[in-house]
């Protein structure tokens, strides 16, 4: 590994960081959209900054690009508050408009300026080591990676500085107006960070592809775990992984390495979309069929309880009775035998105390919806979890 | 019988308002638009300190509106609210809010005790962070509610009337002069309902002010000592005792109403 393709995969990397701070709490707040309306909409900031200053990583260039990514956020809700078009109507209305004058003004100045839609819509991260910043005659490394780096480090002093804030309006922005923290602020401050985030990181990954950094690694967190911070970490961790293994990809397929980081970010999201121990696709199934036959189980024991002749209580009789097929029948029974509730005494089943006791209990549950009695079995049975 | 007379206690209206003559919330020609529509049109209030006060009033009234724009989260088109003599927003630390249950996403990622250290944040002020002192009241108003051991639990995972249990245990923790909830018993079991009636009552016995949006007619009798009935605009407020009737009840709700009243 060379020192340019070290340096690609640290850019990478801190772009993701950079990226999936924002967009944890964008996820959180249902506004993944608002990332995507800001990363078309800094277009024509990004020309006319060109325009003034020639110099693609410039902080006159980012501060002003990312002030229309904040208009947009403005015009979106403004055009929302008239209440003649919903929120996702009006952010389909803004950021088309403020993209294709940007689309306009770079064909109308192809000439004048190095700057192609193309390379602001996907960046080019090939190139950036090329870009270096000298300090007194010195190479102290690209330029981009000076300016992901200081944004960075003001998203997390940021973050340290309001997490408690950010996570009370994000969560109640009620109670955080009536405590004194105004949402309007911590929204508008949030938008900024996600903009100029943005802005720093298209040079990088692309305007487009950064709405993946700062979505999917959020989206993958909040799949595994149920703490904010963790959910910061483990985006952190998503966002940078798929940066370094999207990077080694691109380096064996010869593809795009924003577009192969793009990738890897959707593999890594299907995974854990179907595999995250309690919210994945396949844990929700194999719930969903535990609960199944767990009601089943219960049906099977009130029928027990309710029962006391010897005829409806015959193995062969419960599959007629209650109707079931064989393969259930023979599972509820399994179960309730490995649980100790059921006796099998020549083909004729009984309850034992302990089921005795556990219909009775979880029928009261049913009734009575209340939980306090039922803590100690929630451990056992699918049924009684939420 | 025993149990007949606890029950007859609990409910009993034998704590009579203390009235300290002081008013905790003034509300002055009161108006407030959504988009140019008036929800609310010129309110005048009184809350005396120490009533536990209903507002009633039917769909759409404007109950909520009314707490929302006392605390200043809503910006209203005309008027003022003064809360002991002074600007909402100088008096922050007196007043405690419950919002709807509904109002929150429940999915949020936090837990039980999270939640509730929410409510020591406002004392806290912007970039201090809670500490020791803010962890142990909040895990005495969890006590007090009678959620201490669902501490650690995901708020998802909690009933609808843990949650509000929850919410409650967040406005004790602010240890407020003022109680504003939103709606407290909406999608709460029974006894959760008494539970938190009877923490209400607890704190209007600590000499505190608690102001419910309340839907429930047939209970306001036995749960509060005040009550205004609202529909758009103000109609009465007042003791329970002397104006909660079925004149104001027509009033506020346009029909023909008619509530036994047990005295």
């Amino acid at each position: 590994m060379n020192s340019a393709q070290f340096e690609i995969q640290l850019i990478a990397s801190l772009v993701a960081i950079a990226c999936a701070i924002p967009g944890t709490f964008l996820v959180l707040r249902k506004m993944a959209m608002i990332s995507d309306a800001i990363s078309h909409s800094i277009l024509p900031g990004i020309v006319v900054g060109f325009f003034i200053t020639q110099d693609l990583n410039s902080p006159w260039l980012i501060l002003l690009a990312a002030f229309t990514g904040v208009i947009t956020v403005a015009l979106v809700e403004r055009i929302q508050k008239t209440g003649l078009v919903k929120e996702d109507t009006a952010i389909g209305l803004v950021f088309p408009a403020l993209f294709s004058i940007g689309v306009i003004m770079i064909a109308k100045n192809a000439n004048d300026v190095h700057l192609d839609v193309d390379a602001v819509l996907l960046g080019e991260l090939a190139f950036a080591p090329f870009d270096r910043l000298t300090a007194g005659g010195t190479d102290i490394g690209p330029k981009s990676l000076w300016v992901i780096g200081t944004i960075l480090t003001i998203t997390i002093g940021l973050l340290i500085a309001f997490f408690k804030e950010l996570k009370v309006s994000t969560f109640d922005p009620g109670l955080s107006a009536s405590l004194g923290f105004s949402p309007l602020v911590i929204h508008y401050g949030l938008m900024t960070v996600s903009s100029v985030t943005t802005v720093g990181a298209f040079d990088a990954v692309g305007a487009i592809l950064v709405v993946a950094l700062m979505i999917a690694p959020a989206a993958c967190a909040y799949l595994l775990t149920t703490d904010l911070k963790k959910m910061l970490g483990l985006a952190v961790f998503f966002g940078v992984f798929s940066a370094i293994s999207g990077y080694w990809m691109a380096h064996w397929l010869d593809a795009s390495i924003a577009g192969s980081i793009t990738t890897m970010l959707g593999v890594v999201f299907l995974l854990i979309y179907l595999f995250a121990p309690s919210k994945g696709l396949i844990a929700v199934m194999y719930r969903d069929k535990q609960q199944r036959i767990e009601v089943s189980l219960l049906t099977f024991l009130l029928h027990l309880k309710n029962h006391s002749e010897v005829r409806e209580r015959h193995v062969n009789h419960l599959n007629e009775h209650i109707n079931w097929q064989k393969v259930k029948s023979e599972t509820v029974l399994d179960l309730a035998l490995k649980n100790n509730m059921i006796l099998i005494n020549q083909n004729i089943v009984s309850l034992t105390a302990k089921g005795d006791e556990f219909t009775s209990q979880a029928i009261d549950y049913i009734i009575t919806n209340e939980d306090a009695q039922i803590e100690d079995m929630k451990e056992d049975f699918f049924l009684f979890r939420g | 019988m025993k149990q007949m007379d606890t029950i007859k206690n609990a409910h009993s209206k034998d704590e009579a308002p203390v009235s300290t003559g002081v008013l905790a919330v003034k509300v002055d020609d009161l108006t407030v638009a959504y988009n140019y529509k008036p929800v609310l049109w010129d309110i005048d209030l009184e809350i005396p300190e120490g009533v536990l006060m209903a507002i009633v009033g039917p769909n759409g009234a404007g109950k909520s509106t009314l707490i929302k724009a006392i605390l200043g989260i809503l910006k209203p088109i005309a008027g003022s609210v003064s809360i002991y003599g002074k600007p909402y927003h100088k008096q922050r630390s007196l007043v405690a809010y419950v919002p709807q249950k509904g109002s929150v996403d429940w999915d949020f990622p936090t837990t039980a005790l999270d939640v509730v250290m929410m409510g020591t944040y406002g004392k806290l002020g912007w970039i201090k962070r809670p500490g020791v002192k803010e962890k142990k009241a909040s895990l005495e108003a969890l006590e007090k509610v009678g959620m201490l051991a669902f501490q650690s639990r995901q708020i998802s995972q909690l009933s609808g009337g843990q949650q509000q249990r929850i919410f409650l245990a967040r406005a004790l923790v602010q240890d407020a002069s003022i109680y504003f909830m939103d709606e407290p018993f909406q999608g709460v079991d029974a006894t959760t309902e008494i539970a938190i009636i009877n923490i209400l009552k607890e704190l209007r016995k600590a000499g505190k002010t608690v102001i419910v949006v309340h839907h429930d007619l047939q209970t306001v009798p036995e749960y509060f000592d005040w009550v205004t009935f609202l529909n758009v605009k103000k109609i009465a407020t007042g003791p329970v005792m002397d104006i909660f009737n079925d004149d104001n009840l027509t009033k506020t709700y346009g029909i023909n109403y008619k509530v036994s009243v047990q005295k």
